[in-house]
């Protein structure tokens, strides 16, 4: 997609922030390039994206999370990896730097005093119970209910975006691969996406449809593993039982059409890494036929168990207009009236061609959120027998040469969970200069917060899946 | 409800014939494996997943062993929710810096005799990420290992022929 980007001055950036604070534009992302700060605009109305650029001046720039708290923990890390400092921002601690990565001693964090009487606080992390990523969460209880809960992340920063300088894009795709291993086909799609913007190349119509059946793939295995993991949350062992089977055929028909249960690498710039193995399709039809029959009745099972919707019916409670205000995406965006995804806009090849519907839901508890990815699975079957039906002849990648200038690109492409954001600067020989990749879960994460207050602490488990945030997509 | 529970009784069941364990994983283990510990753990063993900075995609495929198809327990392996019960702890990711405290403390806190097992390229040696100021290194680089299980990320099959070469 072609952004421009406007490098602007204080006051037209002040202007911008008032614009993101007053909620006529929603932020797509905000992240260093030293000596600068790029932020990234979407006005939701025209689906309009706009990149804008303040050169620091003294290592400063206007703080936009003092105006607009989405803007907070991007800030706290940029001033954490360039060291440019958010002028007039509160929050002077540091988020991914927990001050060990230059041979330093870990810095004690501050969490928010909480005051009130009969409260007390429960750490849980970085080392969890179940198998998941790490992360801290500070809870304070009073008695049974959560009174607030802090996450503490950063735990798994890898430092992605600093192996990405320098790197050739074969490798800085690896990398972006394995930005977060559940979306490493959303994020190998949004990078060649960003590439392909920067370096003007068209991709072959056939390789647009293999990697629309390989996101939808991903989509599908990720739903059904997650809607089952949730019930289990909810100690309705069942569902988890029968979708952990759904989703492990899914995976066996990636492999087969593919030859990774993952589908990573399969996605590159300029197109798909190889064409779907002969046998592919009769297991993308096998799949289909059984998930076709066996996903209703489960359906129906999640919608006649009182017991399980005792546990996730006015649970875990996102507000609207957070949802708004952050510009939450994906299936927490949606089940709280936020009808945005990214197929649709900005929109990218072949989606535009292809009929399906983005489910949206108002209540914004962990219910709506399971219905959101019910409906997410059937659209996703039939975009993929859309797919399948009208896959084009041709060649599967056109060829990716460097421009012989700096170029940059940007992209926005749907992952399960929500949109991620990839931008990135090329230098003249091709090799990556700069690329930021950004996680739907960075604007989803702090609404955690908000959604467990009031809920019973035995709930959080039940609250964290439904949103299922990435912990490595959002430390890098 | 009452369907989908008659169905699973009358059909076949999904999961797959064990795997023979792995020849390489078995060299690599002949030497830390002894018979006084077999003895003492029964053939049976818990353990203790740690994430310590993987990209949740070794994650996803150990989620799967208790699927169905791979059904872990009936080998006498199963996952258990603290160090503190465990006899092997299962290590993905290239170790963080910002991590490299919590997965030695884990390590201490799990009584021996125990087995760490790393798992995926990244715990082997920093795969995509080795070079990094933010990573300490391998896993080895930080707590002693006892069995690598390679792939980004290893498949179910693979993670279980290792885990089975443990009980060898």
């Amino acid at each position: 997609m072609t952004v421009t980007r406007s490098i602007v001055n204080e006051q037209a950036w002040r202007e911008a922030v008032a614009q993101l604070a007053g909620g006529r534009m929603t932020l797509l992302g905000l992240w260093g390039d030293a000596p600068s700060v790029h932020m990234a605009l979407l006005d939701e109305s025209t689906g309009g994206i706009a990149v804008l650029t303040y050169e620091c001046v003294d290592g400063k720039f206007p703080s936009v999370g003092a105006k607009h708290s989405p803007a907070i923990r991007l800030e706290r890390t940029i001033r954490d990896l360039y060291g440019l400092e958010p002028a007039g921002a509160e929050d002077a601690r540091s988020w991914l730097d927990h001050g060990v990565w230059h041979g330093g001693e870990k810095v004690s964090y501050q969490f928010l005093p909480v005051e009130g009487d009969g409260l007390h606080q429960i750490p849980v992390g970085p080392v969890h119970a179940g198998i998941i990523e790490p992360g801290h969460f500070r809870f304070t209880a009073n008695g049974e209910f959560t009174v607030r809960l802090e996450q503490r992340l950063g735990y798994v920063h890898k430092g992605i975006e600093s192996l990405m300088v320098g790197a050739s894009l074969d490798k800085a795709a690896k990398l972006a691969a394995r930005t977060s291993g559940d979306s490493t086909v959303a994020y190998s799609y949004t990078f060649a996406l960003a590439v392909e913007a920067a370096l003007n190349i068209e991709v072959p119509a056939r390789a647009t449809y293999l990697r629309a059946l390989v996101a939808e793939l991903e989509r599908l295995a990720n739903h059904l593993g997650d809607i089952g993991a949730i019930c289990n949350d909810a100690a309705f062992a069942l569902m988890h039982a029968q979708t952990s089977v759904l989703r492990e055929r899914c995976l066996r028909a990636a492999l087969a059409s593919f030859g990774h249960r993952l589908m990573m690498d399969v996605i590159v710039p300029g197109g798909v890494a190889h064409d779907i193995a002969l046998e592919g399709l009769a297991a993308i039809s096998t799949l289909l036929t059984e998930l076709r029959r066996r996903f209703p009745r489960l359906i129906e099972l999640y919608d006649n168990t009182a017991s399980l919707q005792d546990r996730t019916v006015s649970t875990g409670v996102v507000k609207p207009e957070y949802v708004r205000q952050f510009g939450t995406g994906g299936y927490v965006g949606r089940a709280s009236g936020r009808a945005f995804d990214a197929r649709r806009t900005p929109g990218y090849a072949p989606y535009g061609k292809l009929t399906f519907d983005v489910p949206v839901r108002d209540q914004g508890d962990v219910d709506a959120r399971v219905w959101i990815r019910i409906r997410e699975v059937e659209q996703s079957l039939s975009l993929i027998e859309q797919i399948v039906d009208a896959l084009p002849d041709g060649p599967v990648a056109a060829e990716v040469k460097s421009a012989g200038e700096p170029r940059e690109g940007l992209a926005l492409a749907e992952a399960f969970r929500g949109d991620v954001l990839v931008w990135l600067r090329l230098d003249a020989d091709g090799h990556v200069a700069r690329c930021h990749l950004r996680d739907a879960s960075w604007f989803q994460w702090p609404l955690l917060e908000t959604a467990i207050e009031g809920n019973i602490v035995a709930d959080f488990p039940l609250c964290n899946k439904s949103f299922n945030c990435s912990y490595s997509g959002h430390d890098l | 409800m009452r369907r989908t529970l008659f169905e699973n009784l009358t059909h076949g069941p999904l999961t797959e014939p064990p795997p023979a364990p792995d020849e390489a994983a078995l060299k690599e283990l002949a030497e830390s494996v002894n018979r006084a510990a077999k003895a003492r753990l029964g053939r049976s063993l818990s353990i203790r997943q740690v994430d310590a900075g993987s990209c949740n995609g070794c994650e996803l495929e150990i989620h799967a062993l208790s699927n169905a198809f791979y059904d872990l327990e009936r080998f006498g392996l199963h996952f258990v929710a603290s160090p503190r019960h465990a006899d092997v702890l299962l290590v993905t990711g290239p170790v963080t810096k910002n991590m490299r405290e919590a997965l030695e403390r884990t390590y201490n806190a799990t009584p021996g005799p125990k087995w760490v097992v790393a798992v995926g390229a990244c715990a082997a040696d920093g795969g995509v990420f080795a070079g990094s100021y933010a990573v300490a290194g391998a896993v080895k680089d930080v707590i002693p290992v006892d069995l690598h299980i390679p792939g980004c990320p290893p498949a179910p099959m693979d993670l279980l022929r290792g885990l089975i070469a443990l009980l060898h």
